[in-house]
């Protein structure tokens, strides 16, 4: 039981707000350690397994790119283009965004869209562009929602939508799973059975979407600074 | 043939090029610790296929130093007013959206055909690894693309890019530190432990407690590891396939499927899933780093007690 010590440490640490690294860092000693795991052995696990994982950060190549289309006006554009939509809401906006990650993702195409690629050059400005047209200036508190909303739309999108798509890591994962325990099962059966949660989170999330503009409303009408 | 070692070679030579630009930014009086994380992250990149598995080790625990500790400023690479942007926007026109779109397309072509190049019988690319490998060619198109049409001084690529790095700071190592911390825990046999509370303390007697508790535990679990798939086996082992499938004859497809989508309901509320709640805000300059985790939680929790009822009105029915 003593290596729940580790978890214990997480929990702790993000409660406390400590930085990440350190609470991550900390997690491992502890856990490792309470394991009985020699320290140079622990260091070592713990370099093998981050140098194994840097595919996660391959997103990053993406920033000069953006850093040099937001440089000649690629935000700006994107709000542009938006404010002229007279239909335009944060809100709608998001909706759509959601729809459209959620079925490419369903289709297998996770790599369209992301927080890297998309978000923040394309879909927080278009929001943020649309609720501008809509109540003037927006202040600090009304940005930062629109901003932490197109977020949550790319993730609810991409997470309840991907198990879908039959060749998908977690639906592969759960086949593999359940082989291992003696039971078969089709994927195409699995990502069947993932499209009523997918239904109920476009559902659920599209109707929070909806009603960020009636809070950016009363945002602006409290005249959020 | 080209594998994700060529694409780590490109993403070395960028963080390697975005140290040097730090080294030289006299503005930033903390240049030393941001040239040193970058310059690190070069390392790992360049050479951490090489250098093994300790050296690898003490070059994360410098990274985790460096970052950890607030060595890191924030640099400021000459960028353009909002005001010239403003007026470039309105120049260049929508166009400026091409080479962003460029980047999907190329992934999206490169996947479905790259793979089925090969030089004298030699696969070019690495059909595993044709994603990733597809996403870094669609960007390095549209690099190209927009220095072609743009024409900017040489080095605005690269010090564009330092200040959108230099934006999201140490947390761009922390998805990969999370992972690592992961394959910790499954070294020290804490997923089995987790499993071994959940079914010795919990009354499990009924097919929708059994349910409940699955669907629950899988949240619980993937917050606290930070990924579903790291519960998964663990719960399904504990609770879903002995209890949920064997002792009241549900179907085990509908509960993997709604199962796993139990655990994205817990990756929505959670700090450890990094790349999705924490990266994004520090990616979109929120100073508040749970500000995404907050307006996702009011849909996770409706969404669980969705899946629970869906699993246990559909699994012990077909």
């Amino acid at each position: 039981m003593w290596p729940l010590l580790g978890i214990a440490v997480v929990v702790v640490g993000f409660a406390v707000g400590l930085n990440p690294l350190i609470v991550i860092a900390a997690a491992a000693l502890v856990t490792g350690v309470m394991a009985g795991i020699a320290p140079l052995h622990l260091v070592a696990a713990f370099g093998k397994a981050f140098n194994q994982s840097r595919y996660v950060s391959v997103v990053w190549l993406v920033l000069p790119v953006i850093g040099l289309l937001e440089r000649e006006g690629l935000q700006e554009r994107a709000r542009m283009l938006v404010a002229r939509m007279r239909a335009a809401t944060a809100g709608r906006l998001l909706i759509v965004y959601l729809a459209l990650r959620q079925i490419s993702a369903a289709l297998g195409l996770m790599s369209l869209f992301g927080h890297a690629q998309t978000v923040r050059p394309l879909v927080a400005p278009m929001a943020e562009g649309a609720a501008e047209a809509r109540h003037g200036r927006l202040g600090a508190r009304a940005r930062m929602l629109i901003r932490a909303y197109a977020a949550s739309a790319d993730n609810v999108g991409a997470f309840f939508g991907e198990d879908i798509f039959v060749a998908v890591g977690s639906v592969l994962l759960i086949k593999g799973f359940l082989q291992q325990s003696g039971i078969q099962v089709a994927p195409l059966t699995l990502s069947l059975w993932a499209a009523p949660t997918a239904l109920l989170a476009f559902a659920i999330h599209g109707i929070r979407l909806w009603r960020l503009d009636a809070k950016l409303k009363r945002l602006a009408a409290e005249g959020d600074p | 043939m080209i594998g994700l070692e060529q694409v780590y070679w490109l993403m070395g030579a960028m963080f390697a090029g975005i140290a040097i630009l730090s080294s030289r930014d006299r503005v930033n009086p903390k240049r030393a610790g941001n040239a040193g994380f970058w310059g690190l992250l070069a390392v790992s990149f360049l050479f951490g296929s090489i250098i093994g598995d300790l050296a690898n080790g003490v070059l994360v625990l410098a990274l985790v130093l460096l970052g950890g500790t607030g060595a890191l400023g924030r640099g400021a690479p000459r960028t353009t007013s909002p005001r010239q942007r403003e007026a470039r926007a309105k120049l260049r026109g929508n166009w400026i959206f091409g080479p962003a779109l460029i980047i999907p397309f190329v992934a999206i072509g490169g996947t479905l055909t790259l793979a089925r190049f090969s030089v004298h019988g030699v696969p070019l690319i690495d059909s595993s690894e044709a994603t990733l490998v597809a996403l870094a060619l669609g960007i390095a198109v549209a690099l190209l693309v927009a220095n072609i049409w743009l024409r900017p001084p040489a080095s605005t690529a690269l010090e564009e890019g330092r200040r959108l790095a230099d934006s999201v700071g140490w947390a761009v190592i922390l998805p990969q530190m999370l992972a690592a911390l992961g394959a910790v825990f499954a070294l020290s046999g804490v997923g089995g432990a987790v499993g071994r509370i959940a079914t010795t303390w919990l009354p499990l007697g009924h097919p929708f407690t059994a349910v409940a508790t699955y669907c629950v535990g899988m949240a619980l679990f993937t917050a606290v590891m930070g990924n579903a798939f790291a519960a998964f086996p663990v719960m399904t082992a504990a609770v879903g396939v002995p209890l949920i499938v064997h002792r009241f004859g549900g179907d085990p497809a509908i509960m993997g499927a709604i199962g796993m989508l139990s655990g994205f309901c817990g990756t929505l509320t959670t700090p450890m899933a990094a790349n999705f709640n924490i990266v994004p805000a520090a990616l979109l300059e929120l100073p508040d780093r749970n500000a995404v985790i907050r307006v996702q939680i009011p849909t996770a929790i409706p969404l669980l007690i969705g899946n629970i009822l869906l699993m246990y009105l559909l699994v012990f029915r077909y």
